[in-house]
């Protein structure tokens, strides 16, 4: 018997003149893990929904069809109802963990079902251990990290065991680091307990490894249900924006795609194709001066907290105009903090920040530099121009309303519209967070096209290596690599691209077309 | 200010008896009015924040305080005019008309200030050391969805400060002229309104919508700790001793029409007692982590 069945499920939110989803039909079976994969809009979270009986019980909208959750049927049971069945974990760890302190949101779902206190109790130290927070059940929730949140959002969907868990982009939110060891927590738990997992996710490479299925919707209609490796050829065929950088690798060289590194290593390994030179010697922490024409420039700049860390540490930098420079490292090693004494919000407490221009920064949330009801009331019509929005329809819509890769657009057009100063240098804040392969590219494309000097704090290689002309690794506020994508990228696992993880840094290629290039033997022109 | 799990006797109290013992020490703060004896009690409420390791939020609450416990002695020492001894002629003042000055007055007016002070640090003692969600669960068996929304509502404010925040921030990156605070506050209020949104719809899915009610059935019994019978114990010595030195009149103090406020054995006994009644369950340091 299935934990999930959807028969031709089409639903319509309230308002909307398209269904989001149409004409859905699937079954996942007891213990399956399911990657959920499509581009932004194409109706996976929609689909969640539609699973644990927000809609239309909470949305409201025009339901279709017919959905079983363990038996029940969702027109007949709300999401309260279902949620003995359930588990769900949205997105934002922020807004779904709701009590004070860890063991009080464990405990809340249970509560809800009206489970004894001692069944409550148990359930907490069970789901405490499973996902190892057991350290932290007496933690006010104010003071955990965005991980650890989502860990215990993740424990909360647990604790009642139910036999199904939605998750819609879990780890966009977070990251990597504490992306991955979620994505890896997701696996053990598949392996111990019985519970079926439907992960909706866009970086697929993280999590196709270990999948059973992997279902692609399109248009809020599902065009492909099948095994991660016949997934990945689908994707390779009809939807690039979805195949991993390893299946376009292996695509690329005329093998059959599989998931993982791991695996697309074997696969090249057996057809002789594994380059054994191992990633080329580079030279780290080379300072690089741009000379007198720096557009931005860091001298000595400590930041130390009162009472508090360094998160500074005499850093010294220069952004040349017209560079594309990309700023990685593990969360608080001084990425944010350094792209705020660029735009001036916070005061290096020792050194200074020099720019020849105007800096603008684009913080994490673009949604907060929206504050009027036009598109065209927020920017110039050659600022909106410049970022693809001078389209006279979308000018006339509202800013709250536009899709997540378009308020970006729209943000980054706010903080480059300054007709009095000439903008030297655009900073970005980790701005392809939940963002999908095309977006991103689209993204990459445009920072391409700006004249002036770019300074991107970022966790994702893969956007680096699309981007990038100069990588700047920072490490507990000071800088510890500086070099091209090539040199700085390739070397490692962590700030490396599935390519270069994939051949093991061989050639210095980062992209899957420069890796094709590589290993079909055009190796000495690859990398810039 | 957040509740903080800390290695103390307080925090190790079960909330019920931590609420009792705020709730004892507010309760002596209304009812006693000498100077001698707010003074043990100011002491008292330090002295408790400090063994709880919690004297940093006090002052901190204190500070916040202060100026208003001020506010309250001045605006007595211009309204209230009895009192025989006049320190100042201000004259004739709009609104409050002809106005003298009384040192009765004002040090009635302190003594409002400082229980002012003292009750706000009585309410900061209990939100740094008494935990919100064990309180929250005694008031669940009688309204779950109140207190719920109790939870929810201090849950949400550092969410929301640290949105507010980043709003401000955002709102420093764009350049030319800052938009209108009305424009600004429409913008706050979607904000607000989507985290609420993403809210309601987590607690959904979190079966909130069909909560029921706990049955009685193998209900946990705590057993009473040492630190939940000592400060029990305290909370009910405070509350006794402030009814009994009011019946009895130990500490007499009156500021109308003159000062009287005599410092007897027995004021200075009672004030001596409410401080060890008050600090002495800190002196038991055992099992206070978890």
């Amino acid at each position: 018997m299935s934990v999930l069945a959807l028969d031709q499920v089409t639903y319509t939110y309230p308002g909307a003149v398209a269904p989001a989803i149409a004409d859905v039909t699937l079954e996942i079976g007891p213990g399956e893990l399911v990657v959920l994969a499509g581009a932004s809009g194409s109706g996976k979270s929609t689909l969640l929904r539609a699973a644990n009986g927000l809609a239309p019980h909470f949305y409201g909208g025009v339901f279709q069809g017919r959905a079983t959750v363990a038996g029940m049927d969702t027109r007949d049971h709300g999401p309260g109802a279902l949620a003995a069945a359930v588990g769900t974990l949205f997105q934002d760890p922020e807004t779904q963990v709701v009590m004070g302190t860890v063991r009080a949101e464990l405990a809340l779902p249970l509560e809800n079902q009206g489970e004894t206190p001692a069944a409550v109790a148990r359930a907490v130290e069970e789901a405490a251990l499973a996902l190892g927070i057991a350290h932290l059940l007496d933690r006010p929730t104010a003071e955990l990290s965005g991980g650890e949140l989502q860990r215990v959002a993740l424990g909360a969907a647990l604790a009642g065991r139910p036999k199904l868990i939605l998750l819609d982009e879990p780890t966009s939110q977070l990251d990597p680091v504490a992306g991955d060891e979620l994505i890896a927590l997701l696996r053990r738990l598949n392996e111990d307990f019985d519970a079926a997992i439907v992960i909706a996710e866009h970086r697929l490479e993280r999590c196709l490894a270990f999948a059973d299925r992997a279902i692609a919707m399109r248009g809020g209609r599902v065009v492909c249900d099948a095994a991660p490796a016949e997934f990945l050829a689908w994707a390779c065929e009809s939807a690039p924006e979805l195949a991993t950088p390893g299946a376009k690798l292996l695509a690329g060289l005329g093998l059959e795609p599989v998931a993982g590194v791991k695996a697309a290593r074997a696969a090249l390994r057996s057809r002789g194709m594994l380059p054994d030179t191992g990633a080329p010697e580079v030279e780290h922490n080379r300072r690089r001066r741009s000379g007198p024409k720096a557009a931005l420039r860091f001298e000595r700049v400590w930041h130390e907290i009162d009472r508090g860390p360094v998160v500074l540490r005499g850093v010294s930098l220069e952004i040349a105009t017209g560079e594309r420079v990309a700023l990685m490292g593990r969360n608080g090693a001084g990425k944010s903090t350094l792209l705020r004494h660029a735009a001036g919000l916070m005061r290096p407490t020792r050194g200074r920040v020099q720019s020849s221009g105007r800096v603008a920064l684009l913080l994490q949330n673009p949604a907060d530099y929206l504050v009027h009801e036009h598109v065209r009331l927020e920017a110039s019509a050659s600022a909106l121009a410049t970022v693809g929005l001078g389209d006279p329809a979308v000018r006339e819509r509202h800013p709250r309303d536009l899709s997540g890769g378009e308020k970006q657009r729209l943000a980054l057009a706010i903080v480059l519209d300054d007709p009095d100063r000439q903008t030297a240098v655009v900073c970005l804040d980790e701005p392809t967070r939940g963002m999908d392969r095309r977006r991103k590219d689209d993204l990459a494309a445009l920072l391409c096209e700006l004249e002036a000097g770019v300074l991107v704090a970022t966790h994702d290689p893969e956007f680096v290596a699309a981007f990038a002309q100069r990588v700047v690794l920072l490490a507990d506020g000071t800088p510890i690599a500086d070099g091209s994508p090539r040199e700085v990228l390739v070397g490692g696992t962590y700030f490396a691209t599935e390519t270069a993880r994939i051949l093991g840094g061989a050639g210095g290629a980062l992209r899957p077309d420069e890796g094709v290039a590589f290993v079909s033997g055009a190796g000495a022109e690859v990398g810039a | 200010m957040i509740y903080r799990r800390r290695a103390s006797p307080l925090h190790a109290a079960r909330a019920g008896v931590g609420c009792a013992y705020c709730a004892a020490l507010a309760l002596a703060v209304l009812l006693l009015s000498a100077p001698i004896l707010l003074g043990a009690l100011v002491i008292s409420i330090a002295g408790a924040a400090v063994f709880a390791g919690v004297g940093r939020e006090i002052r901190r609450a204190a500070l916040f305080a202060l100026p208003l416990g001020l506010l309250v002695m001045a605006v007595n020492m211009l309204v209230a005019q009895g009192g025989l001894t006049v320190i100042a002629r201000l004259g004739d003042l709009p609104v409050f008309g002809q106005t003298d000055v009384t040192l009765e007055a004002t040090v009635y007016g302190a003594v409002l200030g400082v229980r002012a002070v003292a009750l706000i640090l009585c309410g900061a003692l209990y939100t740094a050391a008494v935990d919100p969600d064990e309180v929250l669960a005694l008031f669940r068996r009688f309204s779950f969805h109140s207190a719920l929304t109790a939870t929810l509502a201090t849950r949400m404010v550092p969410v929301l400060a640290r949105d507010a925040r980043r709003l401000a921030d955002a709102q420093r990156c764009r350049p030319g002229p800052p938009p209108s605070r009305a424009r600004l506050m429409r913008a706050t209020t979607s904000g607000v309104l989507d985290r609420a949104l993403d809210v309601a719809a987590a607690l959904e899915v979190r079966g909130y919508g069909a909560a029921r009610r706990q049955g009685r059935r193998g209900r946990v019994r705590k057993p009473w700790s040492r630190h939940d019978l000592a400060f029990a114990a305290s909370a009910a010595g405070l509350v006794a001793l402030a009814i009994g030195v009011r019946l009895a009149g130990l500490a007499p103090f009156t500021s109308d029409p003159s000062l009287h406020a005599p410092v007897r054995a027995g004021g200075v006994a009672a004030a001596v007692a409410i401080v060890l009644c008050a600090l002495l369950p800190f002196a038991d340091r055992r099992g206070i982590e978890r």
